[in-house]
C-alpha cells in the first residue's frame, strides 16, 4: 500500500461494533473488571487507552518500528528515552539541538549524574572520536533546527553500534513521510508529534518509536511508570491531524522550495539554510537519506536589526516557537526557541544572532513570497533612514 | 493578523477565520465550551449573551467560511439539514412555494413532504439541467430555488448563472447547495446565486468527524434573519464541533485538489473497463455537460457514479467485495466511501422516479478519499475480477493504471 493510503485506510476503530469512521474518543481514566482478579485488555489510561493505542499503532507502521508511544509532549518523549540510562552514562549529541532538548540534557540529567557532551555529527570522524566507554546514548537531529544541516544518520548509527550505544534520532522536522530513521539504523525515532504529525498547531504531543520489542518493552514500562503518556482527546485530534500529513507536507515542501529560491536571490539575504537547494551542502546526503527537504528554512541578512524588523514586519507568518504547521511562521531562534542553549553549547553551534527560521505553510505561494517581499522593503527601508539619521547626527 | 480578500483561496482557508485571541495570543482559536457569558453590566455583553444565540468559537468558523465563500461572516448549524430548515423558515410562509431540482439530497425531500408541505408551503421538483422546465415551474408564490450542482448521485449539473438570471427576472432566492464541491471549486456568488448553502458534515469538514451545516450571503439583513430563526430554532452548531470543522477547513484546498486528481484518474480507468456501462464524472469527455463544468467549476471534483453492464445483483456483489473503500453513507472525507443510491441515499424516492432520474438499481456512488489512486483502483480491480472474473481489462487499461501509479 501506498503511504497516501496508509494515511487513511486502516481500522480506525478496533472491535468497535458501530464501525465509525472516526475514532472513539475514550474519555476515561479506569476501565471495569470482568472479575474481582482479572483484567480486560485496558484497566487504567495511564497504563493504555483504546484511542491511544490505535494512534501508537499507525505511528508504529508509518515509522516501520515494533511499537510507538504517544506522549503528552516533544519533551515528555525525549525525558522517556534518557530514562534508559543510568548514572555515569554519557548522552554524545550532536551541537546543533533543539533548546528545549539541551536544557533536558545539560540542566536536569545532570541531577542524575547523567552527562550530555556535544559535538559537530556533520564532521563524522571528530564526531567518533568524541564517542567513550561510558557513550550509552547517541542522539541527533536531521536536518537540524534551526541550522538545517544534514547528518549521516548511517554513518553515525554505525559508529554508536561500533561502541555498545544506542542511536536516537528527532525526525520532527521530517516526519515518517519523509524520513524513516529506524531504516538507516536509529534504534529510537522520536518525533515532537507538535509539529507536522499533527500539523494544525493545535496538539501538543510526542513520539517514541522502538525499532525492537525489548526497547519497547522499556519504553513501554516507562511510559506507564511516569504517567506522561498522550491523554485521550489529544491522541483523537492527532489521529485527525495524522490523515492528510502526505497531503499537507506535499505542499509545504513545495512552497518551501519556492521560498528558499526566493530568498537565495534576494541581495538582502546573506545565507539561505534549506536541504532542497542544490547549493546547501546537506543536499546530496539528504537526498540519499529522505525523500525530501521538508518545510523549515532559515536565512540570515547580516544584521540582527534587519533580520527582527523582517519578522515582526511579516503579516502572514505568525511570530512563534514551533513549526511544522499548516500556517506560516516565522522566529529568530537566537531569542526564541534555542534562547535555553548554554551558552557553551552555543559557542559550538555558532547559531548566528541573524538567523530568521521559517516554518513555511500551506497558504499559496505568491501570497507568502509578496508577504516576505513587503516585510523585506519595511526592514530596508527603517535601515536606510536609521543610517541617514546616524550620519546626520555624526556631521 | 486581518485576513485580506484578494487573497487566494488556500490562503483564506488558514488565515480567513483567524480571529486574534486577545487574551492569550493563542495561534488556534480556543474552544469556548461555555453555554453562557457574564454581563459587565446589567444587560451589557462583551457580544455574546448566551451559546443558543452565539459563541465565540463558532464566530471564528462563521468568518472563515464566510472568506472562502467572499461574503460577511456565514451563518453555522448543527447539521446541514438544520441549515436547510433554518434557510425555509427564514424566507418562506404558509401560502409560499419553493422550486427544487428534482435530484434534490433526500432529506430535504422529507422536509418538505413530512413538515413543510403541512405547514402550507408547496414545492415543485424539476429538472434544473432545462433552464425553460426551471422557469415554467415559477408560480406567483415562488420565493425560493433551491438547486445542488453536480447532482446527487447522476452528477446532472444545473446552470447557475442561468438560474440565478431567472431567479433575479422574477425577484426570487436562488439558493446554490454546493457540498459537493465547495467554495474551492465552484463560486455560486461569482454566478450570481444569493445564498450558499454546505453540509460542512462533507469536505468542509473533510474528516468524517463532525456534523454540520452552513448559509451564506451577501445579503446583511437576510443574514440576521437567519441568525434570529436559528436562535428561536436552537439550531446553532456546538462549540467543539465548530473547532473540529474550522480545524478540517484548513486543509480544504489542499484536499479538494487531491480528491479531484484521483477522481479523475478512477473515473477514466472505470470507463474503459469493460464490465462498467456508463460513468457520470464531469471531468469525462462522455459527460454530455463536460462545457458547462469547465465554465463553472474550477475542477471536476471528488464524487462519481459508475453503472455496471450487468444488474443490481452483480452491483451489490462488488460493492461488497471492496476492501479498501468503506460501505458508508456521507461523503467528502479523508477515506473513501462507497454507497448504493438506491437502497441507501435515495431509498426514499419512490422506484419510477429513480429511475426517471437515471439512478438504476445498479448504480454505485464513489466518494473519492486521499487515498493513492492506484490503490484504490487496484481494489476496485480485485472487486469487479472477483464478480465477472475476467482479467480482460488488463491490457486495456494498463496505460492508465501506469499514470495513476
Amino acid at each position: 500500500m501506498k503511504f497516501a493510503s496508509k494515511l487513511v485506510s486502516f481500522d480506525v476503530a478496533p472491535g468497535d461494533p458501530f464501525r465509525p469512521m472516526a475514532t472513539p474518543i475514550y474519555q476515561t481514566a479506569t476501565f471495569e473488571q470482568e472479575e474481582a482478579t482479572s483484567f480486560g485488555p485496558y484497566d487504567y489510561s495511564r497504563s493504555g487507552n483504546p484511542t491511544r493505542t490505535v494512534l501508537e499503532e499507525q505511528i508504529a507502521l508509518l515509522e516501520n518500528g515494533r511499537r510507538g508511544f504517544c506522549f503528552a509532549s516533544g519533551m515528555a518523549a525525549i525525558t522517556s528515552i534518557t530514562r534508559l540510562l543510568k548514572t555515569g552514562d554519557e548522552i554524545l549529541a550532536d551541537s546543533d539541538l533543539y533548546g528545549g532538548t539541551c536544557r533536558l540534557f545539560t540542566r536536569v540529567l545532570d541531577r542524575t549524574g547523567i552527562v550530555a557532551r556535544y559535538a559537530d555529527a556533520c564532521d563524522v570522524e571528530a564526531f567518533a572520536a568524541q564517542i567513550r566507554e561510558r557513550t550509552k546514548l547517541v542522539y541527533l537531529e536531521s536536518p537540524t533546527n534551526p541550522l538545517l544541516r544534514v547528518v549521516d544518520i548511517r554513518q553515525i548509527a554505525d559508529l554508536a553500534h561500533a561502541s555498545g550505544a544506542l542511536l536516537a534520532v528527532d525526525s520532527s522536522a521530517m516526519s515518517p513521510y519523509l524520513q524513516n530513521p529506524l531504516d538507516l539504523g536509529a534504534d529510537l525515532v522520536l518525533h515532537s508529534a507538535t509539529k507536522f504529525l499533527c500539523g494544525h498547531s493545535d496538539v501538543t504531543a510526542g513520539v517514541v518509536v522502538a525499532k525492537d520489542d525489548e526497547l519497547a518493552k522499556q519504553i513501554y514500562f516507562l511510559q506507564n511508570a511516569e504517567g506522561n503518556a498522550l491523554g485521550p482527546f489529544d491522541a483523537f485530534l492527532f489521529l485527525r491531524g495524522l490523515k492528510t500529513l502526505k497531503l499537507r507536507l506535499d505542499c509545504q515542501q513545495k512552497n518551501a522550495q519556492s521560498l528558499a529560491e526566493w530568498l537565495e536571490r534576494h541581495p538582502q539575504v546573506t545565507s539561505v539554510n534549506y536541504p532542497g537547494l542544490t547549493t546547501s551542502p546537506g543536499h546530496l546526503l539528504q537526498r540519499k537519506q529522505a525523500r525530501g527537504a521538508g518545510a523549515v528554512l532559515s536565512f540570515t541578512t547580516g544584521s540582527v536589526e534587519v533580520s527582527r524588523r523582517i519578522v515582526e514586519a511579516t503579516r502572514m507568518f505568525s511570530i512563534c516557537v514551533s513549526f511544522g504547521s499548516i500556517n506560516s511562521t516565522i522566529s529568530l531562534p537566537g531569542s526564541m526557541s534555542h534562547a535555553s542553549v548554554p551558552p557553551e553549547v552555543g559557542e559550538l553551534r555558532e547559531l548566528p544572532c541573524d538567523l530568521v527560521r521559517i516554518s513555511v505553510g500551506i497558504e499559496d505561494a505568491g501570497d507568502l513570497i509578496a508577504d516576505l517581499e513587503q516585510a523585506f522593503a519595511v526592514a530596508t527601508l527603517e535601515q536606510a533612514s536609521l543610517s541617514e539619521e546616524g550620519e546626520a547626527e555624526v556631521a | 493578523m486581518s485576513y485580506d480578500n484578494k487573497f487566494q483561496v488556500s490562503t483564506l482557508a488558514i488565515h480567513g477565520g483567524r480571529v486574534p485571541d486577545a487574551q492569550a495570543a493563542a495561534v488556534v482559536y480556543p474552544i469556548f465550551e461555555s453555554a453562557t457569558f457574564e454581563q459587565q453590566e446589567t444587560g451589557l455583553t462583551k457580544g455574546h449573551s448566551y451559546s443558543r444565540a452565539s459563541n465565540p468559537t463558532v464566530d471564528a468558523l462563521e468568518q472563515a467560511i464566510g472568506a472562502l465563500e467572499g461574503t460577511p461572516q456565514a451563518v453555522c448549524f448543527r447539521t446541514g439539514m438544520a441549515a436547510i430548515t433554518t434557510l425555509f423558515l427564514s424566507t418562506v410562509k404558509s401560502g409560499d412555494h419553493v422550486v427544487l431540482t428534482d435530484v434534490v439530497y433526500g432529506g430535504t425531500m422529507r422536509l418538505f413532504r413530512e413538515v413543510l408541505n403541512g405547514l402550507g408551503i408547496a414545492n415543485t421538483s424539476v429538472d434544473t439541467s432545462d433552464l425553460e422546465a426551471v422557469e415554467r415551474a415559477i408560480t406567483p408564490e415562488t420565493k425560493v430555488i433551491l438547486i445542488e450542482t453536480p447532482g446527487n448521485p447522476t452528477m446532472k449539473l444545473a446552470d447557475i448563472a442561468g438560474i440565478a438570471a431567472i431567479a433575479r427576472k422574477h425577484r426570487l432566492l436562488l439558493a446554490v447547495d454546493n457540498t459537493f464541491l465547495t467554495p474551492v471549486l465552484q463560486r455560486p456568488f461569482e454566478l450570481g446565486a444569493d445564498i450558499s448553502v454546505l453540509s460542512t458534515t462533507k469536505y468542509i469538514e473533510g474528516h468524517h468527524a463532525t456534523v454540520g451545516g452552513s448559509l451564506a450571503s451577501n445579503d446583511e439583513k437576510l443574514l440576521e434573519r437567519l441568525r434570529l430563526v436559528r436562535k428561536t430554532l436552537g439550531a446553532i452548531q456546538a462549540p467543539l464541533d465548530a473547532w473540529l470543522t474550522l480545524r478540517g477547513l484548513k486543509t480544504l484546498p489542499i484536499r479538494m485538489k487531491a480528491h479531484s486528481e484521483t477522481a479523475a484518474t478512477i473515473a477514466e480507468w472505470l470507463e474503459a473497463h469493460p464490465a462498467v456501462a456508463r460513468v457520470y464524472y464531469p471531468g469525462l469527455d462522455s459527460f454530455p455537460q463536460k462545457a458547462l463544468a469547465e465554465r463553472q467549476q474550477t475542477t471536476y471534483g471528488g464524487m462519481l457514479s459508475f453503472e455496471l453492464k450487468a444488474g443490481p445483483a452483480e452491483a451489490i456483489a462488488v460493492m461488497n467485495a471492496l476492501k479498501l473503500w468503506i460501505r458508508a453513507e456521507s461523503l467528502g472525507g479523508v477515506e473513501s466511501l462507497v454507497t448504493h443510491p438506491a437502497t441507501a441515499t435515495h431509498a426514499d424516492v419512490p422506484v419510477e422516479t429513480r429511475h426517471k432520474l437515471g439512478i438504476s438499481d445498479g448504480l454505485i456512488r464513489l466518494s473519492v478519499g486521499l487515498e493513492a489512486a492506484q490503490d484504490l483502483i487496484a481494489d476496485l480491480r480485485q472487486a469487479l475480477d472477483s464478480v465477472f472474473g475476467g482479467k480482460s481489462e488488463r491490457s486495456a487499461n494498463h496505460e492508465v493504471c501506469q499514470q495513476a501509479g
